[in-house]
């Protein structure tokens, strides 16, 4: 064997044991979701079951819980596209000098632990709310703080991923447009808007997930509602249930089907890709063929 | 209500400041130069201004602010409060440093911050040593779509949430876990090892929940490296470990300290991990923050030790950039 082959079978061996340590620990919780017994295991394997993902769906906690993530997880994306978008395109126009501090304000959240977003949301909103019996009653509650907690990261996040793609825009473009008597507002919902399109639509799904997902800020801003999370949270500390290996289950069929379903979009994409890039040499080739003739 | 009211106009006052200074230079310039209505049309313009306004005062600047100033007032029952009780005090920041009841140095707590601090460095740096294998391999010698096979399978234990994933570390580290009964099954050990007691579950479960917010960067810094660089030092007769310590990691330079700042500040800001699988006399200090918030319900005293650990992390960041000579900009992308 070459030094190269030994290489080779190393660098194998080390991602397979990377992998190992990534999906180990949710392999195993998946096998308890099947098992019989009420506290998770994976072996020994008693008898197959899919009792707990029945628990599961009767869970009124988590059902509920499920139901305010996915509403909290809207308005984040509501509030977080557009104040990215905005914050992106400002950041371009802003008086020169204002743009480190502009700079450093939007992307502070980003570096700042969770933690303290959610507690500094808390202390404000609470002040701030209190103002009028109305807005206390109506807003002072945990759906709309863990929405404006979430939604102060979470649009620093999409204004980040908007600044990659506008940063590549051509500005004759615009430039063209308003030459050819475009108004402002035309412009920007006809070219910029659908040049962005790709970036406004990731900017969207990380939105989604992260607000999905997000503990530590959710934590403390959720005061006396709940989040799936939150109540996953109770769960784990109160003790542990298949139920939980049960929803860990759901959500890596879940992602495993749209991983897959992404791998398959991307290869038809390259297959197609390179059918057009052969029929191009081909016209091309025949083109030259009849110029020759 | 007094301190709470003046914390109010600080950022009204920087926006103006600002405007002057724009309007001042604004005259000055040319008849060419078109101004930010003209650019942007009324409605639109308008529309901008109050997204990033609502944004980065309401939801960013006034809520720092507020936990700033909350954490210089006494703790009061809410009836108290703006009334002549509610005065400005440093006794929460001191109370971190000396136990308030005691008189002694407040040593459980300055230990936490220390251990919070010392584990998250540790992680990070672990991770980087984990993860720099993957990540080279990845930017540099997979094919295509290997590489993409990959990342995918890097992505989708990430779309499990942080608790879910505490919770499988635990159903393997607890003492019924499966590692125990595989080793007392083995024979290695004749009872169960309290892994999650002597906090091994705390430490895998960091490392665990913060790979991927390594790989990523990492992946990114080396992947625009050219491939050329790296044959012509393997052609000069540079072993691999030179070329690695004298091209690749030089090079990239900025995703490593953006991999590493990244994993360094959400470890020390942390709640899940030590929640489900510190130890029980483990005191990890964002824990210690959440208990003044929802046990002992003392927010002024939460709030100052929040803003210290966001200082000290802020202080930990810049050190960083410092050490490894890079701008904020090039860390966050």
């Amino acid at each position: 064997m070459t030094s190269r082959a030994i290489l080779r079978a190393m660098v194998g061996f080390y991602i397979a044991i990377f992998l190992l340590y990534l999906f180990g620990p949710l392999l195993v919780t998946s096998i308890t979701a099947f098992n019989t017994p009420s506290y998770p295991q994976a072996w020994p394997f008693e008898t197959f079951t899919l009792d707990w993902f029945v628990a599961l769906w009767n869970h009124r906690a988590m059902m509920e819980g499920l139901q305010n993530s996915i509403i909290i997880g809207v308005a984040v994306v509501a509030l977080s596209v557009p104040m990215g978008l905005a914050a992106s395109i400002m950041m371009n126009q802003i008086y020169a000098r204002a743009r480190g501090l502009f700079y450093l304000v939007t992307v502070s959240p980003v570096l700042t632990p969770g933690v303290i977003i959610g507690i500094s949301t808390v202390i404000f909103w609470k002040d701030a709310l209190a103002l009028s019996d109305f807005t206390k009653s109506t807003f002072y509650n945990g759906l709309v703080l863990a929405t404006l907690g979430q939604a102060s990261f979470i649009s620093a996040y999409c204004m980040l991923i908007i600044s990659a793609r506008l940063q590549r825009f051509d500005r004759g473009q615009e430039e063209a447009a308003l030459d050819l008597g475009a108004s402002f507002p035309q412009v920007f919902w006809h070219i910029l808007l659908p040049f962005l399109r790709p970036a406004l639509i990731s900017a969207a799904v990380i939105a989604f997930l992260t607000s999905f997902e997000n503990y530590n800020t959710t934590t403390f801003a959720i005061l006396a509602d709940k989040t799936l999370v939150t109540v996953i949270a109770g769960e784990v500390r109160q003790g542990t249930t298949p139920a939980l290996s049960a929803l860990a289950v759901v959500i890596i069929a879940i992602s495993l089907a749209g991983a897959i379903a992404y791998e398959i979009l991307k290869r038809r994409e390259e297959a197609r890709a390179s059918r057009i890039l052969e029929a191009g040499r081909i016209a091309e080739r025949e083109a030259k063929a009849e110029l020759a003739a | 209500m007094s301190s709470r009211f003046v914390v109010l106009l600080i950022p009204l006052a920087v926006i103006a400041i600002f405007w002057l200074m724009a309007r001042r230079e604004a005259a000055t310039r040319g008849p060419g130069h078109r101004g930010y209505f003209d650019r942007n049309g009324a409605l639109l313009g308008t529309v901008f201004i109050a997204l990033v306004g609502f944004w980065t005062v309401f939801l960013v600047v006034l809520p720092y602010l507020y936990m700033v100033v909350e954490s210089f007032h006494p703790r009061l029952i809410p009836s108290k409060r703006g009334g002549p009780e509610d005065v400005l005090t440093i006794a929460q920041y001191r109370s971190f440093f000396v136990e308030p009841s005691s008189g002694n140095w407040n040593t459980i707590h300055l230990w936490a911050f220390i251990y919070t601090i010392g584990v998250s460095v540790v992680v990070a740096a672990f991770n980087f040593a984990i993860c720099y294998p993957i990540a080279y391999y990845m930017a540099q010698s997979g094919t295509r779509q290997r590489v993409r096979v990959l990342m995918l399978l890097l992505v989708v234990p990430y779309w499990v949430n942080e608790i879910l994933r505490a919770f499988a570390l635990r159903l393997l580290l607890a003492s019924k876990g499966l590692i125990n009964q595989m080793l007392m099954g083995a024979g290695i050990t004749d009872g169960p090892i309290d892994f999650l007691g002597a906090n091994v579950g705390l430490y895998v479960g960091l490392s665990y929940a913060y790979l991927l917010i390594m790989v990523f960067p990492l992946y990114n810094a080396i992947e625009s490296l050219d491939r050329n660089q790296i044959e012509a030092a393997r052609d000069l007769g540079a072993p691999w470990w030179k070329i690695h310590r004298d091209v690749v990691i030089p090079y990239a330079k900025p995703g490593i300290a953006s991999g590493c700042t990244m994993v360094f500040m959400l470890s020390a800001g942390s709640l899940a991990a030590p929640q489900f699988l510190g130890g029980p006399r483990t005191l990890w200090f964002t824990s210690i923050v959440y208990d003044f918030f929802f046990q002992s319900f003392n927010w002024p005293r939460g709030a100052a030790y929040a803003f210290i650990l966001l200082v000290a992390c802020i202080a930990f960041v810049l050190l960083m950039l410092r050490v490894f000579k890079v701008s904020l900009g090039e860390t966050i992308r």
